[in-house]
């Protein structure tokens, strides 16, 4: 196991805090998805949210990360998250799969490439690589860990459980998530129609076709996932830190549509005094991201398609 | 409950606000006299608001958010906005109306999740709708709440829902409730009024079981007596709702109760020369500390606990309600997700094959007499099969009825079910978290319940009649599986003497009649060529028609699935008992490794029944099954 320094219990007194109650949820979900999923993977887009997760999964399983993490490589990654996810994959001994769409790609339908606009270039290089990626259609690369590069993945069986890093606060459509959130075999996702999750009992199961996404970081907020990062020390992207250059990016995606933002947070505890006290309280968190604004629901019809 | 901590001094700091755009309450507990410090708001309340469509809960949740300064800045700006620009009046409502589609239809649909903080903490609001389609989300956020606001319309009064969430309510476990009497504006702001319908209401909440903390007159659209108190109704002296929510108390996790955890899985990851076995799961109650005897229910198997487990931290010397926990046992015993872990000197919960419940069912198909369901409690997952509907209550009238076969969709009602295997649980009155159950139809979650009591397994009818019990057994291999003392061998003969002769021939297979024929295998480990021979065997006798009983030593859960694919009618009878009395039975307390099955058809606790009953329940359950197929 990696030389993580161990950090003793909090002192505080018996009393579970909000973080741990935070903890002990999503470990329970995630639990939940791996003892109900045969086909299970996990979501990393190499992100904080999708990084806390995986940190989860391994308090959930003892230290273990017992199903393969899913990354869709648009190609337009800023370069820093390829290398983080490699040695991240190497030092935790993960098993790490990446897709893309590499028609798409071929065919320049890209908007970096200046043929299709932001929204139609989320779908073919994200939406769409997922859904083939997922379900096997498309190309999975495995990292092999005695090679020490990515091969083609022998795998091809679809899964039927989706273990994703989304929150219920980071924009409208997704504080209407379920925990277990069924989708039918276009990715398709019924809101007005999922079933009720109560008592910790939640929808595991599924119908031939289908496939359920699993949320365990519904309830976590941007400040909250800060914080947890900074008690348990986990290793994070340095592109979310100021480099000396007075900027930063507070979430990670393609360079071409995602911009840094003006601070001199330098590391973790920086952000989170400037997330508590400074300029960004009021400002939401994916306001560095183009393809929100290009129209009013384009993120929500985007999710019903399949799109993190 | 928690110490008070040395707080800096904030009278000259400027409000500071989080991420989710909330003013910190240490900032506002020092404008508050006896405000509380900050190691007092860690954690937050789940509220629900409740009501008839319409009554203006989305109207009361949008002010609150704005009254308490909770929200981001620019989105009332924003929100006015839009509606100035879409030519529709301004509401409060929409400030939750996140979605596109759910604006175009008017109707709030599901549980999302909204914060506000108050001095004294952050809320976190279950938004539950009103609309009758959309009550499984209600239930949703009701079951997760630790409080809830039920809303009324001054004018509308006590309408179908109201007294449907209410009851629900009751029996979600939601015990902290207070009713806001909305829209006082259109009816006078009067105090008669007021407390006539004050007094109505009373009367039929505690009918129910609900003693609401208070019964609030508002104005939901100009946010009199939410945040702030009316000036309109100055005859008003109760609490406002920020007040009433502040003064609920959050109950926190259930330490005090006895341990209970259901166990959501074994793991044991062989990598990197890890050789722990953990056994895993979410404490319902209680507490567990190192070297505690802990007994899973229903198996009866006991041991004790070796080692806490956790990752990134030093492990802990005691865990407890409300946390999710690993541990590994002093002794191998094979354990598996869906039993029940207690400790050995605390109260044990109650097993049972046969219950009674209350129900409320949310599925579009109705819940049917003689139909089959899957029945999921804690991490058990059997499939159970609706035996009788006692009553069912009108959720308008709450009259019961009492002859009815099936339970509609939004009804609630008193069922009596029969699991196909035993299922360890509490008594809902006993303790509320290991009762509770969900009901899936067709892949989906389509009900819940609370057990109220265990009742007895076999109808009297057939314990009586078990010992001249006979049966035509059919074509078909009856495989017994279970440790050593089980009473596989026992049983196999009790089957085989009371197998009708118009049936099938029957031949039984056990130890003694195979004796040095097909050895055993001798090293541990090794594959049985004993069980393969067997397994082979006993398709072709059944080929043939015969009728075959299997009596042999079989841990290996593996090899028993080989046997059950080569066989074409199959079923895998568990028999167990508690360790001490199997150490009794064979003289030995040297416990041999052995795989429970994992879904057998099956499952017997010899300890408990009669050889007669133990056979009796086998007759029974392929009566039921030759009648199904
Ligand atoms: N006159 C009056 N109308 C109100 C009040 N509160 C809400 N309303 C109106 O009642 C209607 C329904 O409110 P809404 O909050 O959407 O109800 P919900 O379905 O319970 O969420 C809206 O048109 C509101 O403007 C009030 O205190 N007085």
């Amino acid at each position: 196991m990696s030389a993580t320094t161990l950090t003793a219990p909090p002192s505080r007194a018996s009393r579970i805090d909000h973080l741990d109650q935070l903890e002990h949820r999503s470990v329970h979900l995630l639990r939940e998805a791996y003892a109900s999923f045969p086909q299970l993977a996990m979501l990393w887009s190499i992100g904080k949210d999708s990084t806390v997760l995986l940190w989860l999964a391994r308090k959930a399983f003892f230290g273990h990360v017992p199903m393969p993490l899913v990354h869709i490589d648009t190609s337009y990654k800023i370069p820093e998250m390829i290398q983080y996810r490699d040695r991240l994959a190497a030092e935790w001994r993960l098993t790490v799969i990446y897709g893309q769409n590499e028609e798409a790609l071929a065919a320049k339908q890209t908007f970096p490439d200046g043929n299709v606009d932001r929204l139609t270039c989320c779908g073919n290089l994200k939406t769409e690589a997922l859904r083939r990626t997922l379900s096997g259609e498309g190309k999975r690369y495995r990292f092999d860990h005695k090679l020490g590069k990515y091969v083609v993945d022998t795998n091809k069986e679809p899964y039927t459980g989706v273990i994703v890093g989304a929150r219920a606060d980071e924009e409208g459509s997704r504080s209407k998530e379920r925990y277990f959130s069924p989708r039918s075999g276009e990715n398709n996702w019924n809101i007005a129609d999922q079933p009720p999750e109560f008592w910790n009992q939640y929808a595991t199961e599924f119908a031939p076709g289908t496939h359920v996404r699993i949320h365990p970081l519904l309830d976590w907020t941007e400040l909250d996932i800060w914080e947890y990062i900074e008690r348990e020390r986990i290793p994070t992207v340095a592109l979310y830190y100021d480099q000396g250059k007075g900027e930063r990016y507070r979430s990670l995606g393609c360079w071409p549509c995602t911009k840094a933002v003006t601070s001199d947070a330098r590391n973790v505890q920086e952000i989170i005094v400037e997330l508590k006290s400074g300029r960004f309280a009021n400002i939401a968190e994916r306001s560095g991201r183009a393809q929100d604004k290009d129209d009013g629901g384009g993120l929500e019809s985007l999710r019903r398609e399949g799109y993190m | 409950m928690n110490a008070v901590t040395g707080s800096a001094s904030t009278a000259t700091r400027p409000l500071r606000l989080d991420e989710e755009g909330l003013p910190f309450p240490e900032d506002l507990a020092s404008n508050a006299p006896g405000g509380e410090s900050a190691a007092e708001v860690e954690a937050r309340m789940g509220i629900v608001i409740v009501g008839h469509v319409d009554h203006g809960k989305s109207t009361i949740i949008g002010r609150l958010l704005a009254d308490t300064g909770s929200l981001p800045e620019g989105k009332l700006e924003q929100i006015k906005d839009l509606c100035a620009r879409t030519a529709k009046p301004f509401e409060y409502a929409f400030l939750l109306d996140a979605l596109k589609d759910e604006r175009a239809q008017g109707i709030t649909i599901d549980a999302a999740r909204v914060f506000f903080r108050t001095p004294k903490r952050r809320y976190l609001i279950l938004d539950a709708p009103g609309h009758v389609e959309f009550l499984k989300n209600m239930v949703t956020g009701a079951a997760r709440a630790e409080a809830a606001l039920l809303v009324l319309d001054a004018g509308e009064g006590i309408q179908e829902n109201t007294r449907r969430h209410a009851y629900l309510l009751s029996m979600l476990g939601v015990r902290q409730i207070a009713v806001v009497v909305n829209k006082m504006d259109l009816v006078g702001s009067r105090q008669e009024d007021f407390d006539a319908f004050a007094r109505d209401l009373g009367g039929f909440l505690s009918s129910i079981g609900l003693e609401p903390a208070a019964i609030i007159p508002v104005i939901g659209r100009e946010g009199d007596n939410l945040a702030t108190r009316s000036a309109t109704m100055s005859w008003y002296t109760g609490p406002t709702v920020l007040e009433v929510l502040d003064a609920f108390r959050s109950q926190g996790e259930a330490v005090d109760g006895p341990f209970r955890m259901p166990v959501q899985a074994v793991f044991k990851f062989t990598n990197d020369g890890d050789d722990r076995r953990i056994v895993a799961g979410t404490i319902d109650s209680g507490r567990l500390r190192v070297g505690d005897e802990v007994v899973f229910h229903p198996s009866g198997k006991r041991t004790r606990v070796k080692s806490l487990e956790a990752f990134n931290r030093v492990a802990p010397s005691i865990v407890g309600a409300g946390e999710s926990a690993g541990f590994t046992l002093a002794q191998q015993i094979y354990v598996q997700r869906g039993e029940l872990a207690t400790l050995a000197h605390e109260p044990p919960p109650v097993t049972a094959t046969r219950i009674r419940t209350s129900i409320f069912w949310l599925g579009t198909r109705p819940l049917e007499v003689g139909r089959s369901y899957t029945l999921k409690l804690g991490t058990a997952r059997v499939s159970v099969h609706l035996e009788h509907i006692e009553r069912v209550l009108d959720a308008s009238t709450l009259d019961a009825v009492t002859d009815r076969t099936a339970v509609l969709r939004n009804e609630v009602a008193e069922c009596v079910l029969k699991l196909r295997q035993p299922i360890a649980f509490d008594r809902a009155a006993d303790l509320a978290a290991t009762s509770r159950f969900v009901l899936v139809d067709n892949f989906s979650i389509s009900g819940g319940g609370v057990v109220r009591e265990a009742l007895v397994a076999a109808p009297t009818r057939e314990s009586v009649a078990a010992a001249n019990a006979h049966a035509a057994l059919r074509a078909g291999v009856l495989w017994l599986t279970g440790p050593k003392g089980a009473g596989k061998s026992a049983l196999a003969r009790w089957l085989a003497a009371h197998a009708d002769a118009s049936g099938a021939k029957v031949e039984l297979l056990d130890d003694d009649t195979l004796g040095e024929l097909f050895p055993a295998s001798s090293a541990r480990g090794e594959p049985s060529l004993r069980v393969r021979r067997v397994a082979w065997l006993a398709s072709r006798l059944e080929a043939h028609g015969a009728a075959v009983i299997v009596a042999i030593d079989s841990p290996d859960d593996d090899e028993r699935r080989a046997a059950r694919a080569q066989a074409t009618n199959f079923v895998e009878i568990q028999l167990h008992a508690p360790a001490e009395v199997l150490a009794q039975r064979t003289g030995s307390t040297e416990s041999q490794p052995y795989e429970v099955p994992v879904q057998p058809e099956l499952t017997l606790d010899t300890s408990r029944l009669t050889l007669d009953e133990t056979g009796a329940q086998v007759f029974a359950w392929l009566d039921e099954w030759s009648s199904q197929s």
